[in-house]
């Protein structure tokens, strides 16, 4: 036994690095240490001081944040999470929304067959439907009691007299999402619904055909404000198209550059309201 | 010294203390938004969203109801008639809000919760949104069927429920009988209400008048006086029968 057999020292080191668990502390250096991963992540994960700002900081999505905040502004007795839950309502709406608009057609002869095969022949395509559908109403919801939660602070008062205003228009303009969205299935529900909601549009003073002083301005059934609305006298399909494009791109691009300036004047005017 | 001296007397912390928003703030966030999600994905499983029959322009459903969020305004177009219902009310309810921050000029309750310190303010939007706006919405998806009647949740829906017209125009029952005179009339009466109303209130808060300024009470209790008058016209036709209060050949009240 005087022939040892020849050490190889790579692999007894090798073996022993995997037995002590070194191992793993080395690739994860060698990865966070390569080209690739210091040009994506600009900071450690440490639970430090300097990395907890720099978390905020240096990120896209979350650098709306201030860095740090009043303790008062996490309690959810103070704000409900109202507003949050509204945007993320928002953001679930526009997920779904577009991948519905992978297979609906705003077409007189196809939304309503669109709607049929979405339900029954697309995977997901029901649960698709429906999680766009209720997010939106509960975005109704949310938005009211984001409102009210925003009174009964009295956060409306200066310096934040300007962001109620931005906050009364996207009020509105969820409103009118969910409108033009009801349309859109072209079923019985849809369409009387929505004929009853622009027949005001026919009383408008001066501008509908039904309204006050109309005889003066001489709108009639074709042209007024409600066949501007709708693209005719009747809820047919050029209303279906109107309100499509109104729906999935006029509104949103408004609510969202609203949304943009709601939330920075959020940190402009001081951040959220608290009694200081 | 200046700050001590405005600082609300209600104190929701001894001291302000900031925290980082990494992690006390994100994380509060990512709790939230997966609650709403689980939430919105087990309610979208469980019910399915309504599809009826294909649309059809020959065939009107009776009620015809607009989404539920309009009907507190579809509501009101019983009481009123579809220019004021349909397109003055909702603008001046959208004009109103905005102006909100303009028109209450007290300085208190800036923040944090009270009642105590704006007793009017909380009044006005409580009876608002909870009254006018979601009462009357819970009303008008529950309780109105066919012919926009009024049905109790344990009543049949009968189509031909049959409902004596019995409202008069408020210049009809006293007596007026031609156009001119009542709409002389009716006219009258709303000037009366939104000129006594409004000489009222300038009198009364006379001492304000210096530090609040005219514009802003004057429109304050146009608007104040429009809700309250919304309500009473609807306690005027369900109690007294009254279908319109000014009746001119281009616009009614």
């Amino acid at each position: 036994m005087a022939n040892k057999a020849p050490q190889i020292p790579g692999i007894a080191e090798f073996i022993h690095k995997i037995k002590s668990g070194e191992i793993f502390t080395e690739i994860a250096k060698e990865i966070t240490e390569s080209q690739l991963w210091t040009s994506t992540f600009r900071h450690g994960y440490a639970d430090t001081p300097r990395n907890r700002v720099l978390q905020i900081a240096s990120n896209v999505w979350l650098h709306l944040h201030p860095v740090k905040m009043h303790r008062h502004a996490l309690r959810i007795k103070f704000t409900w999470c109202m507003g949050g839950i509204t945007f993320l309502l928002f953001l679930s709406t526009v997920v779904t929304g577009v991948i519905l608009m992978f297979y609906y057609r705003p077409v007189g002869e196809y939304a309503y067959y669109d709607m049929k095969y979405l339900q029954y022949d697309v995977p997901f395509g029901m649960l698709m439907r429906n999680m766009h559908r209720w997010a939106a109403h509960a975005m109704v919801i949310t938005v009211w009691l984001h409102m009210f939660r925003v009174f009964l602070t009295g956060s409306y008062k200066p310096p934040r007299e300007f962001n109620w205003v931005i906050g009364v228009f996207l009020v509105t303009f969820t409103l009118l999402l969910s409108f033009t969205g009801y349309l859109l299935p072209w079923d019985q529900l849809a369409m009387w619904a929505v004929t009853v909601g622009t027949n005001m549009a026919r009383a408008t003073p001066f501008l509908g055909n039904e309204g006050p002083f109309a005889e003066y301005v001489g709108v009639t059934p074709r042209y007024d404000a409600r066949s501007l609305l709708i693209g005719g006298s009747l809820v047919g399909p050029p209303a279906l198209l109107r309100f499509y494009v109104l729906h999935c791109i006029f509104i949103p691009l408004i609510a969202g550059a609203l949304m943009i300036v709601h939330f920075w004047r959020i940190r402009k005017d001081g951040g959220i309201s608290g009694p200081l | 010294m200046a700050q001590a001296a405005a600082a609300p007397k209600k104190k929701v912390e001894g001291v302000p203390e900031k925290l980082h928003v990494w992690p006390y703030l994100v994380r509060l966030e990512f709790l939230c938004a997966l609650v709403v999600i689980i939430a919105l994905t087990v309610w979208s499983i469980v019910i399915d969203a309504p599809l009826e029959e294909a649309a059809n322009p020959t065939k009107t459903p009776n009620p015809s109801k607009a989404p539920w969020y309009f009907l507190g305004l579809q509501d009101i177009l019983v009481y009123f008639d579809p220019w004021f219902a349909g397109v003055v009310a909702p603008v001046l309810i959208i004009v109103g809000l905005m102006l909100i921050p303009y028109l209450d000029v007290n300085p208190k309750g800036n923040g944090y919760y009270t009642y105590h310190e704006r007793k009017v303010a909380i009044w006005v939007y409580c009876f608002g949104f909870l009254v006018l706006w979601i009462a009357l919405i819970i009303m008008g998806v529950f309780l109105r069927g066919p012919g926009w009647n009024l049905f109790m949740p344990w009543q049949y829906w009968d189509p031909h429920k049959v409902v004596a017209l019995v409202s008069v125009d408020l210049p009809y029952s006293f007596g007026f009988r031609d156009y001119t005179w009542s709409a002389i009339f009716g006219g009258g009466v709303l000037l009366a209400y939104f000129g006594i109303g409004t000489g009222v209130y300038f009198f009364m808060e006379r001492k304000a008048l210096k530090s609040v300024g005219f514009l802003r009470m004057f429109l304050k209790i146009q608007l104040a006086l429009i809700m309250m008058g919304i309500v009473i016209k609807i306690v005027l036709r369900i109690g007294f029968n009254v279908k319109y209060i000014m009746v001119t050949p281009w616009i009614s009240i």
